[in-house]
């Protein structure tokens, strides 16, 4: 196999940048409108903001406890359902329920964690992938005996369409874009910035290492699989108002989530919010490209060709 | 005859280089013993010369042909077959299976790939361990069992990584009588190892890698009284030139020393 | 992976795994002559869940490589097989032929860029996932195939082996997929038995090992990989021409590839009768909570028309088999009677 120098971070945002240009391009030719571009973009980037909160806390999960972790957009389902009921039946405004579903999130992580899958850490990977997939499954079709296959919607009062560049964004979507943006910084800086963040990089790189300098590294687990699920939470309620919420909802942004973190590096939490803009885009994007296809196809693309060329991401370094 | 001709290997693992123009040759039926500090190269030397990497340059010559470009699984084919310094059982298999496997490699029929393995265990001490699982051996079994896959494949030369590494003294004197049978049923034998006394006894012609290149090459007395060499082993293991027995003790950690400093060969790119 | 290896030098064992084959499908046989015909279709579908199972363990168990895509080799099976009687008549059992044939194809050309590229593990798995969806993505907006709405194999009239077409009830339709499971755990057995089944699992034990001991490891796990796809689509094939349907979501959906790994991890991951019996467990659960649902107690009376009880039970039964019993029921049981002696 020939090996190539490794690119410089630079460099290689300036490759994705490029790529995003031709992309652009191409898909002008293809459209011959500048209208369906700009709104794909848009469109893209703003849906891209949450797609990056899904996946940061599915990269964090990774990266901490090295689980593919099936069952996050279960968990996201769950916290779409809590905002429809909280405003429909208590009438509470849907992203007040923030405060509401992200700490419940947060608490059926910690149980998770603490009671199921605590006990197969170190086991092999494909138990692992198991009990996720399972407790993914039961959370989604115990949702589904519950509230029916009926889809369900929540109203926002104020949604209105907003304008720029000739493209049309919901008021909805940029809500929950700059809330996934706020939420994004905060999680950040919750890693950076404070002792708990900083023993869960420790208990990341080296759990051995974390243990000996005196952290619980079980109780890590159990906190940043919470911290996930409450990123999947907060995600959930956030697209609630422009989705139809069905038990079903949540599996696509599992799946599109699992496609960011491969892309931003597993376990590379800002990589996961770049990567989720540019899947984003890939989508929107690639809809405008292959109009008779899903616009899943080319996320799934991407995903098979990152896989193959970067398997460590676009921002991690080789292993 | 020069069974194994080795030219102008280099070999670097994102710009570190891990071997730098290694060349020898060893003739049919001699042993040669390679040694060098810890990180020296000797673990990429020998995953280049039995193809489980890729060198950036250099050939590598087998029994008159050129197999620089086959896969490891081709060489081992052709006779040219290594062990592996850590122990790597199949685990779920017996340890029969273990052999057994291997000896269907190079069998020419199904009744010669049934005789083989217990042939195999028999000479080298292993056949009361004969179906049990291959992970309850115990280590000094389990590099037995490592020898006995390797020989099972009927080699022409063994490419043998610290065989000694991990045996208390007591347990070397065996295995080093085994390689010594091995020489004289006509296996011609390269080896990476640490007990000096090993490499003295047993070796026809020494070769003496640091910093991934040959510093000195010839027979152990020669060797041994190169100043370079005793320069390359200062504060790694000083006592090369009283090297009778005096090592004892540290040669297992060191084993485990060397494969971390060495580069992964595993590593993708 | 927690799986238990097979002997290359076993050959009684060999001898007593074939003859209890023989006879359990023998035993097995007889149902139709048992059971009520309703319980048939019960029968048909843990049989068409087995051989899936049996597939997937030979790559997954047996291979060591985790395959989350199975629904890619069921997806082609059944359309391969579905396309050429309802466009050109022509007879299932080509089409099992042809659909195999893809399937192994496209396992063998996928399976060899992922190992090219040294995808292990997660990443392997991710990889089959991403190959499975992406078929499925292209089904739904492919017209030869009807697209999303699926295709419809026609009734014959009377009965015919040839069609593999029989009046609704008879019992043909459950001895083909018998001995067509039977074929495919004979298969495996066979494969074990055979110098690449002592390579398969030498790969999966050790690849880096097998391969400085000259075994080609690229060669042997895409023969692995091919077999299971083969088989699976297979599956796929025998899927269409019973229920006469086959649409994208039902061919290539991700629920496919769960029940192909339920099976197997249910009853033990590498091991010749896990599938077999993971398939039995779960396979009446959906009719048992069918029939619940229909005409609930008193106590589930509010679950009335509700589905996705079965799915419950499943992930239920996977959660707590993943945590309790990590070698599957058949596992367990085998490690506690014959300790040591594999």
């Amino acid at each position: 196999m020939t090996r190539r120098a490794p690119l410089s971070l630079a460099a290689r945002l300036a490759v994705a940048a490029a790529v995003v240009a031709v992309v652009l391009v191409l898909a002008y030719a293809r459209s011959g409108s500048g209208i369906v571009v700009s709104q794909a973009v848009l469109t893209g980037l703003l849906l891209g903001g949450v797609y990056g909160l899904v996946a940061m806390g599915l990269t964090l999960i990774f990266g901490v406890l090295d689980i593919v972790n099936f069952a996050h957009g279960a968990l996201m389902t769950v916290a779409m359902y809590g905002t429809v009921l909280l405003a429909s039946h208590a009438g509470l405004d849907p992203y007040l329920t923030l405060l509401v579903t992200a700490p419940a999130l947060f608490g059926i992580g910690m149980a998770l964690q603490s009671g199921l899958i605590n006990r197969t850490m170190g086991s092999s990977l494909a138990n692992q992938l198991l009990l996720t997939l399972g407790i993914g499954l039961l959370i989604e079709n115990v949702l589904l005996l519950s509230f029916g296959s009926e889809p369900r919607s929540v109203a926002v009062g104020y949604a209105a369409p907003l304008r720029a560049f000739g493209a049309v964004a919901d008021l909805t979507r940029v809500i929950a874009f700059l809330g996934a943006l706020g939420l994004a910084a905060l999680l950040y800086l919750l890693l950076q910035r404070t002792r708990v963040g900083t023993a869960i990089r420790a208990v990341a790189a080296n759990p051995d290492g974390a243990q000996l300098v005196g952290i619980d590294v079980r109780r890590m687990y159990v906190l940043t699989f919470a911290l996930g699920t409450a990123c999947a939470g907060a995600a959930g309620t956030l697209v609630a108002p422009f989705v139809t919420v069905e038990a079903t909802t949540g599996e696509l942004f599992n799946i599109i989530a699992f496609v960011v973190v491969v892309l931003g590096g597993m376990g590379n939490v800002v990589g996961a919010l770049v990567g989720g803009l540019l899947i984003g885009l890939t989508e929107q994007l690639g809809g405008v490209l292959l109009p008779e296809q899903s616009p899943l196809l080319a996320v799934f693309v991407v995903f098979v060709l990152v896989l193959f060329l970067r398997p460590q991401g676009l921002f991690g370094r080789s292993s | 005859m020069t069974l194994l001709s080795v030219r102008g290997l280099s070999k670097s693992f994102r710009g570190v280089r891990a071997l730098h123009d290694v060349s020898f040759d060893v003739a049919d039926g001699r042993i040669l013993g390679i040694i060098g500090p810890n990180g020296a190269g000797k673990t990429t030397l020998f995953a280049a010369v039995s193809g489980g990497v890729a060198a950036d340059a250099g050939t590598v010559r087998f029994a008159g042909q050129d197999v620089t470009r086959w896969p490891d699984h081709r060489r081992a084919r052709a006779g040219l077959v290594r062990t592996f310094q850590l122990m790597r059982p199949f685990g779920a298999m017996t340890v029969l299976d273990n052999v057994a496997v291997a000896a269907q490699v190079r069998a020419s029929s199904r009744a010669a790939a049934l005789a083989a393995p217990d042939a195999v265990l028999d000479r080298v001490g292993l056949a009361r361990y004969r179906d049990q699982r291959s992970t309850e051996l115990p280590a000094a079994e389990l590099k037995r069992l490592e020898l006995a896959r390797a020989l099972a494949l009927r080699p022409r030369l063994l490419l043998l990584d610290e065989v000694l590494a991990g045996l208390v003294p007591a347990e070397r004197g065996p295995v080093l009588d085994l390689l010594g049978t091995l020489r004289d049923e006509g296996i011609t034998l390269v080896f990476v190892e640490h007990v000096m006394a090993a490499v003295m006894r047993l070796s026809d012609e020494v070769l003496v890698l640091d910093q991934g290149q040959v510093i000195a090459a010839g027979t152990p007395a020669e060797v041994t009284g190169d100043p370079r060499v005793v320069e390359a082993y200062l504060g790694d293991e000083a006592a090369l030139a009283s090297g009778d027995d005096g090592d004892d003790g540290n040669d297992g950690n060191d084993g485990n020393d060397d494969d971390a400093d060495d580069e992964d060969p595993e590593t993708p790119c | 992976m927690t799986a238990a290896g097979t002997g290359t030098h076993t050959g009684t064992r060999t001898g007593r795994q074939l003859l209890v084959l023989v006879i359990g499908a023998a035993a097995v046989a007889t149902l139709p002559f048992i059971l009520p015909p309703a319980q048939e279709a019960v029968a048909v579908r843990i049989l068409i869940f087995a051989l899936m199972g049996v597939a997937w363990n030979v790559m997954s168990g047996y291979g060591g490589m985790f395959s989350f895509g199975h629904a890619a080799y069921f997806g082609l099976g059944a359309y391969a097989g579905g396309y050429l009687i309802v466009r050109h008549g022509v007879s299932p059992w080509i089409g099992m032929a042809v659909g195999a044939a893809l399937a192994a194809a496209f396992g063998v050309t996928t399976g060899f860029l992922a190992f090219r590229y040294r995808l292990k593990g997660a990443y392997f798995a991710l990889a089959t996932f991403a190959f499975a969806e992406m078929l499925h993505l292209l089904a739904l907006s492919f017209e030869p195939i009807e697209a999303a709405a699926g295709l419809n194999v026609p009734l014959l009239q009377g009965s015919s082996w040839w069609m593999l077409q029989f009046p609704p009830g008879s019992p043909n339709y459950f001895w083909a997929i018998l001995a067509l499971t039977v074929l495919a755990v004979a298969a495996t057995i066979a494969l074990l038995r055979s110098k690449s089944g002592g390579y398969v699992i030498a790969i999966r034990e050790d690849e880096q090992a097998a391969s400085s001991l000259g075994i080609p490891v690229m060669r042997y796990k895409l023969l692995t990989v091919g077999v299971s796809a083969a088989m699976t689509a297979v599956a796929g094939a025998f899927y269409v021409q019973y229920y006469l349907y086959i649409n994208p979501d039902l061919a290539f959906g991700s629920a496919v590839s769960i029940q192909a790994i339920l099976p197997s991890v249910i009853g033990g991951i590498g091991t010749i009768w896990g599938p077999l019996i993971g398939a039995a467990v779960l396979g009446p659960l959906s009719d048992v909570t069918a029939t619940l649902l229909r005409d609930p107690p008193a106590a589930l009376a509010f679950l009335e028309g509700r589905s996705g009880l079965d799915v419950i039970l499943y992930a239920a039964l996977l959660i707590v088999i993943v945590l309790a019993l990590p070698k599957g029921v058949y596992g367990a049981l085998r490690s506690y009677f014959a300790r040591g002696s594999t």
